[in-house]
């Protein structure tokens, strides 16, 4: 790739990265070649395989659902509606609603947003310790930075996660999803930070690498062209899986009634109809039901998306779909 | 096994436990206005007896009693204390609304929470490392594809959902497993033939619901296993003429499980995570369900009692497991220093 040498000062860079017999490229060409090179050429692998697309549908539907979804349907209140009417027997009420009169379909989508929140906040968190301390340890290897940081990693890997986000919670109180999520994300990330290490220590073996540390660049520019571009599909495919445990665990205190009832929560619905008698009374199932399958539908476009990303990353087959790598993709192939 | 690994793994054990206490001990001087204030009010609620006298010498020392801290002390006196106590007297304080030892109280519990706990586990990982081997067998075939969409699935379900479908289904309308407790009532608690059946019999849906957890590895396992048969050692046993069950079992088996080996590990503290919540739903009194009842009444003594103790089940399994690490792979003791 010639064409993207602008943000770095660094001389010796200009060896590898412009051709000076080549004239300039034009700056039409250039975005062309990025965008066919990080949007068209990822849509088509992922066009081609089901599970990406499937799991982008999904997880497309639930970003729609939280942010027009919310402008559409009205928030519930109660005595909205007749109480406990069963799903699918009145279309204003689709999936019925609870016993205050407040249809389940409406709770549903105002719980979303708060979802989404939660969700961004600890992969955010998550992911990004994760590649922070992952990195930084495997180039540090053998120094005193990486064996701290792996003590504390492994410290953090050995605590069970959910007591110890239990007794924080007890102790804190949040209430917003930021915060919920910032705490679930922190006990999430050593596993995949041990994941980035190893990725990056076998990285660093790797001969170009090497070429590039004799030819004397600095560590930052190794870091951020050989290494983190090399480490995306990781984070990529773990920010999903990351996500999908947020999910879990905090619709899993919520439905305890563990994190305090603050807003429509899908896991505060399960919490309240399973308190009601959801399972012992047919009449009240639907309201127990919808939540859940809510929760699973989530889970498993996030689920898919990761695994889909696999092959979205996967650079022969992206070579092989993009039309403008021209030149460069065939010595690859 | 060199002394080497072995020492290092021992070291990280304490380590951890160490700063597990340390962390116990700073979250109760996070708690909003110290511990002295959080309490107060939560021990003068319990001590009817002098309920208009706000006596604070009085208040110090019920605060010491119930969480080992001294609040007049400074701060690394109060943290040496804290220690202290711990350490000679294994004594974690006192649960605030039960008005008993705290490690009395949780390590009543223990056996069942290590009972379900271990059995989850295993089990969860023995379907998961025999689901994904036996798809990785029949690689691309019809069994492949649909137990992969199927393991998809089951990866996409929440443990407490499984236990929450389980209850409704098995236990409430089907009646065949019991949806609470830990054995039956009417029977006397012993040895008897009868009353381990109980044990088993209620301790079946909890197991199967936190099993689920472990289920996700398949199809990790099915990774390891596709890429092990492609290695040319394979193919030279095959040359040999060694018999297939052997080279399923100590050539394919062997190297494919290694890696799941790591995850089992780190499955010790989710499984015990899980727990939590699994023992609620099926009102389990293990440890997880002292916790439960502890965070409603903001029994914080408990709370941090309990975290200890998972930690520490939680340390020695996975040094446990670090220590035997060596017998399947002699790699690792022979001094690589990554898993």
């Amino acid at each position: 790739m010639s064409n993207r040498t602008t943000d770095d000062p660094v001389d010796l860079e200009e060896l590898f990265d412009t051709d000076v017999d080549h004239e300039p490229t034009p700056r039409r060409v250039q975005l062309k070649r990025s965008f066919d090179l990080y949007v068209a050429a990822p849509a088509r692998v992922a066009i081609h395989d089901w599970r990406a697309l499937v799991g982008m549908l999904i997880v497309g539907a639930f970003l729609l659902v939280g942010t027009v979804g919310v402008w559409l349907v009205e928030q519930p209140i109660s005595g909205d509606a007749p109480i406990l009417v069963q799903p699918f027997q009145d279309l204003s009420y689709i999936l019925g609603t609870d016993t205050l009169g407040r249809p389940i379909g409406a709770q549903l989508i105002h719980a979303t947003p708060g979802m989404l929140k939660m969700i961004f906040a600890g992969a955010v968190v998550s992911i990004g310790l994760a590649a922070l301390v992952g990195v930084l340890s495997g180039f540090m290897r053998g120094n005193i930075v990486d064996t701290v940081l792996m003590a504390v990693t492994d410290v953090i890997i050995t605590i069970p996660g959910l007591p110890l986000v239990i007794v924080l919670i007890a102790i804190f109180q949040p209430e917003s999803p930021y915060v919920v999520g910032v705490l679930l994300g922190l006990d999430n990330w050593p596993g995949l930070a041990r994941t980035v290490r190893s990725q990056v220590l076998s990285i660093r073996e790797d001969s170009y690498v090497e070429a590039s540390q004799i030819m004397g660049l600095p560590t930052s520019t190794i870091l951020r062209r050989d290494i983190i571009g090399q480490l995306m599909p990781y984070i990529t495919v773990n920010s999903a899986l990351a996500s999908r445990r947020i999910i879990f665990e905090s619709v899993g205190l919520y439905f305890l009634g563990i994190l305090p009832f603050t807003s429509f929560n899908w896991g505060v619905l399960m919490n309240l109809a399973y308190q009601g008698g959801a399972l012992t009374d047919p009449q009240l199932l639907h309201w127990l039901v919808f939540p859940m399958l809510t929760i699973i539908l989530m889970a498993f476009g996030l689920v898919l998306l990761s695994q889909g990303m696999d092959s979205v990353f996967n650079v022969r087959l992206r070579a092989r779909h993009a039309t403008t790598t021209g030149d460069e993709a065939t010595g690859e192939e | 096994m060199s002394t080497n690994y072995a020492t290092k793994r021992v070291g990280q054990a304490v380590f951890t436990f160490f700063v597990t206490v340390s962390l116990s001990f700073f979250l109760y001087q996070a708690m909003p206005g110290g511990p002295v204030e959080a309490l107060k009010n939560m021990i003068l609620s319990q001590q009817s007896t002098s309920a208009g006298t706000v006596d604070l010498e009085r208040i110090n020392r019920l605060v010491n009693l119930y969480t080992n801290l001294e609040p007049d002390a400074p701060l690394y006196v109060q943290y040496f204390q804290y220690w202290a106590s711990l350490l000679f007297e294994q004594d974690l304080g006192r649960s605030i609304y039960q008005n008993e030892d705290v490690t009395a109280l949780i390590f009543q519990r223990v056996p069942w929470s290590m009972f379900i706990s271990v059995y989850a586990l295993v089990i969860g990982y023995a379907g998961s490392i025999f689901i994904g081997a036996l798809m990785a067998f029949k690689e691309k075939s019809r069994f492949d594809s649909v137990s992969s969409v199927l393991m998809i699935v089951l990866n996409s379900i929440p443990y407490y959902i499984v236990g929450v479908v389980l209850i409704l289904f098995v236990a409430i309308r089907w009646g065949w497993f019991p949806y609470g407790g830990r054995a039956a009532s009417s029977l006397t608690p012993g040895f008897s033939p009868e009353y381990l059946w109980s044990i088993a019999y209620h301790a079946a849906l909890p197991v199967f619901s936190m099993s689920i957890l472990g289920l996700g590895g398949a199809l990790t396992m099915r990774g390891n296993s596709v890429r092990v048969l492609g290695e040319d050692y394979l193919r030279v046993a095959e040359l040999r003429g060694l018999r297939s069950s052997r080279i399923a079992t100590q050539y394919v088996g062997r190297n494919a499980i290694l890696p799941m080996y790591t995850q089992f590990m780190i499955g010790i503290a989710g499984v015990l995570s899980s727990s939590v919540i699994v023992e609620q739903i099926f009102s389990y009194p293990g440890v997880g369900l002292l916790l439960y009842q502890a965070i409603q009444v903001r029994d914080y003594p408990l709370l941090m009692g309990g975290l200890i103790i998972f930690t520490t089940v939680t340390i020695v399994g996975i040094l446990v497991a670090d220590l035997t690490y060596g017998f399947i792979d002699p790699r690792i003791s022979a001094g690589g220093d990554d898993a």
